[in-house]
């Protein structure tokens, strides 16, 4: 029987339309825009002015606090202007518009195609590393990684997960890097390794990627520790906690991070940027983005500089269908729609989806038939038709006590609902009005 | 037979009786003492524990007025003054003038002013929606239309209107109770000072985008171009945050800022229609 987390999970029509497509590198635009909040946490402060001109690889805005990230150019130009620029929900955040002009790296960057193996930085030079270079979790939360490559004094890792899992439909991104860059993949996972102090690395891929375990798997047998997983393919497989429990066993409780039970979970897209990070001194300003969607003529999977506007990707892709009801950024469980096809690809941004119209549209609004589908599906053990009721009636203490912010947003719950209920919209509404009581409880 | 009868209701006289002593005494011991003009307020307050005062109901604004010194402060937006003076003789205050209120939208962006982009069709709540993403049009700041503050109307007074997608308050029904303001996730519902006759001038837009991005979003949008704030003789008009503000208690109602607006932001309601222009500017020389 292969491994998978025992609690809920749903299993939508997969749809990896681009799984043999290798990864394409997509031509350098003529102009980026880049935001300087592409990371959770607190924005990063722009270094450059207008005017300026940049080369490929260069900070131009720096992180600020621990909880942040630096953001580098991922191009060559000038600086056309430091504005506001929409982000894909709409709402406009300072970015940096470069004109690009060549393509003119910094001279530290190795861009050699050797994979370098040994590691000379000592686990703290690793962890500086991967600040200086604005690495964040390259699986779609956008995390700063060295916050999770830092240990706390007190806590203790002993086994490091790597997600391959790649559990929303459509996407293949981490699927074809782990295809088309499995050592180097694996030369990162030993990095993040030597960073965490621990001879244990366990790398999850679900089974609907048999060529990624096989590929990995003997790719793996020259590194020592690192072991591949097969998965039993269930959303939402890659999320942290569901991860950690289907390799390991292990349940991380509510409120506490994984670390909590001796564990750090990165994204194989990760450890890919780590690598190039430390071995290459390259920092992260370009990923794999897959442009997919069942009208597109030219699908496929693209390295694409951040910042590049979303319209290039899809006219690489083939153009925007006639039929196409809404654009995704993410996958089709979690992802979002996008408001305009001038956004830029940002480093959490894994995938675009160009949805037809008539898949596009919910389902309409009926009452709650009481069948407790979406109880089933939760994979966080809570109960998705009782939190909206609360949400809905303001009733925000009861869904604190529910346990609400346990609730990592993966969707199931209104994927099941046969009565086309928003059940995620509502719990989301709770969750932040919880989130903000809580914060004004430890102000006072 | 008789003497069942008999007993069954000397023993549960006796055992009322006692009951009734008991709590007598206990009745005694744990009296509250409530001021009855407390009673005698609530009476005279409008009874529709809207929350308008602050207090969470009519009950708790009659115990507030009761205790407080002074009726600074506490003020009945439902009742108004006549509720207010009502309280004030009961309890042999002083109410202090406040002016009444009303509630207006700052926003004015129908369909015609402000294209749709995208079109929503998720659960459909402004509180909700404002989270997830702009809205259905692209300006950040304005209206949702899903009617949150319909919704939070406990009076009637306000309504969506389905042509322009943006709620309408009838201002003999408003109370200015500000449930609508608290449910607008885009604070775009303001309580203004009531004029005669119901006029009102204020700006209808919050938004805080410069003038380029704003006027490409809505036509109506304030650019703050500054014409309003230099045309003003009373400084009424304030500008920040790419916005300009006309305060309500400065104001005399001259609309020389309405005509200067060259994005009609400026409303101008309840007015009586205005006269051809060349009179009007011969007018505006006399004086």
């Amino acid at each position: 029987m292969l491994k998978t987390f025992p609690i809920g999970g749903v299993h939508p029509p997969e749809n990896k339309l681009t799984a043999d497509i290798p990864i394409e590198y997509l031509p350098v635009p003529e102009n980026v825009i880049i935001p300087v909040s592409q990371h959770i946490g607190s924005p990063a402060n722009p270094v450059v002015a207008k005017g300026d001109t940049v080369k490929v690889g260069q900070v131009i805005a720096s992180g600020k606090g621990f909880v942040s990230a630096n953001i580098h150019s991922s191009v060559s130009g000038k600086v056309s202007k430091i504005d506001l620029a929409p982000d894909s929900s709409g709402y406009r955040q300072t970015a940096v518009f470069i004109d690009v002009e060549g393509d003119d790296w910094l001279d530290t960057i190795d861009r050699s195609p050797d994979i370098v193996r040994d590691i000379k930085l000592s686990p703290e030079e690793i962890v500086k590393r991967c600040l200086e270079s604005g690495i964040v979790g390259m699986g779609g939360a956008a995390f700063p990684s060295h916050v999770k490559l830092t240990v706390p004094s007190g806590k203790k890792c002993d086994v490091l997960i790597i997600n391959g899992v790649e559990c929303e439909p459509y996407l293949t991104s981490d699927h074809r890097l782990m295809l088309e860059r499995g050592e180097q993949i694996l030369a990162g996972v030993t990095i993040l390794m030597k960073a965490l102090k621990v001879d244990k690395a366990m790398i999850g891929i679900e089974n609907n990627k048999p060529d990624a375990i096989a590929g990995m798997t003997r790719l793996a047998e020259s590194f020592s520790g690192i072991t591949v997983h097969p998965l039993k393919v269930k959303y939402p497989q890659g999320a942290e906690k569901q991860l950690i429990k289907a390799l390991i066993n292990r349940e991380v409780p509510s409120g506490r991070l994984p670390l909590d039970v001796g564990a750090v979970v990165h994204n194989v897209g990760t450890a890919h940027a780590v690598y190039e990070a430390v071995q290459k001194n390259k920092p992260l300003f370009e990923r794999v983005v897959t442009v997919t969607g069942k009208g597109l003529t030219k699908p496929g999977n693209f390295m694409v500089r951040i910042g590049t506007p979303l319209v290039k990707l899809i006219e690489t892709a083939g153009g925007i269908p006639g039929n196409t009801g809404k654009i995704i950024n993410g996958g089709p469980m979690m992802g979002k729609a996008v408001t305009n096809t001038d956004v830029p690809v940002v480093k959490g941004m894994s995938g675009v989806i160009l949805v037809p119209g008539e898949e596009s549209v919910r389902e309409r609004i009926r009452p709650c038939i009481r069948c407790a589908k979406c109880v089933s599906a939760c994979p966080m053990n809570l109960e998705p038709y009782l939190l909206m009721s609360l949400a809905e009636r303001n009733l925000f203490e009861r869904a604190e006590a529910e346990r609400v912010t346990d609730c990592m947003e993966c969707g199931s719950c209104s994927f099941t609902c046969p009565a086309g209920r928003p059940l995620l919209d509502y719990i989301r509404l709770g969750k932040s009005n919880v989130i903000k009581m809580a914060r004004q409880r430890n102000l006072k | 037979m008789s003497s069942t009868v008999l007993i069954t209701i000397i023993s549960l006289s006796l055992l009322a009786f006692m009951s009734a002593v008991i709590l007598y005494f206990v009745a005694q011991k744990f009296k509250v003492y409530e001021d009855p003009r407390i009673d005698e307020v609530q009476a005279a307050l409008p009874a529709a524990n809207c929350g308008g005062c602050g207090f969470a109901g009519c009950r708790n604004m009659a115990e507030a007025l009761v205790k407080a010194d002074s009726f600074d402060g506490l003020n009945c937006p439902v009742g108004g003054a006549p509720v207010m003076a009502e309280a004030a003789r009961i309890l042999g205050k002083i109410a202090p003038v406040v002016d009444p209120t009303v509630a207006v939208l700052k926003c004015n962006g129908s369909p015609e002013f402000r294209p749709k982009t995208s079109s929503y069709n998720g659960a459909s709540e402004c509180r909700i929606t404002a989270s997830l993403y702009i809205g259905e049009t692209d300006c950040s700041y304005g209206c949702l239309g899903n009617g949150d503050c319909e919704r939070a109307c406990a009076f009637d007074a306000l309504h969506m209107n389905i042509a322009t997608g943006l709620p309408e308050i009838s201002d003999d029904k408003c109370v200015s109770c500000g449930a609508c303001v608290k449910a607008c996730p885009r604070n775009l519902i303001e309580l203004r000072k009531k004029a005669k006759k119901d006029r009102k001038i204020y700006v209808a837009c919050s938004n805080c985008d410069k003038g380029g991005p704003a006027r490409k979003a809505c036509k109506v949008a304030c650019i703050a171009c500054t014409k309003c704030q230099k045309v003003c003789a009373f400084n009424a008009i304030t500008i920040e945050n790419n916005l300009a503000y006309i305060d309500a208690t400065k104001c005399t109602f001259c609309r020389k800022c309405a005509g200067e607006c060259p994005t009609n932001s400026i409303l101008e309601l309840n007015f009586p229609p205005k006269k051809p222009k060349i009179e009007a500017e011969a007018e505006t020389a006399n004086v």
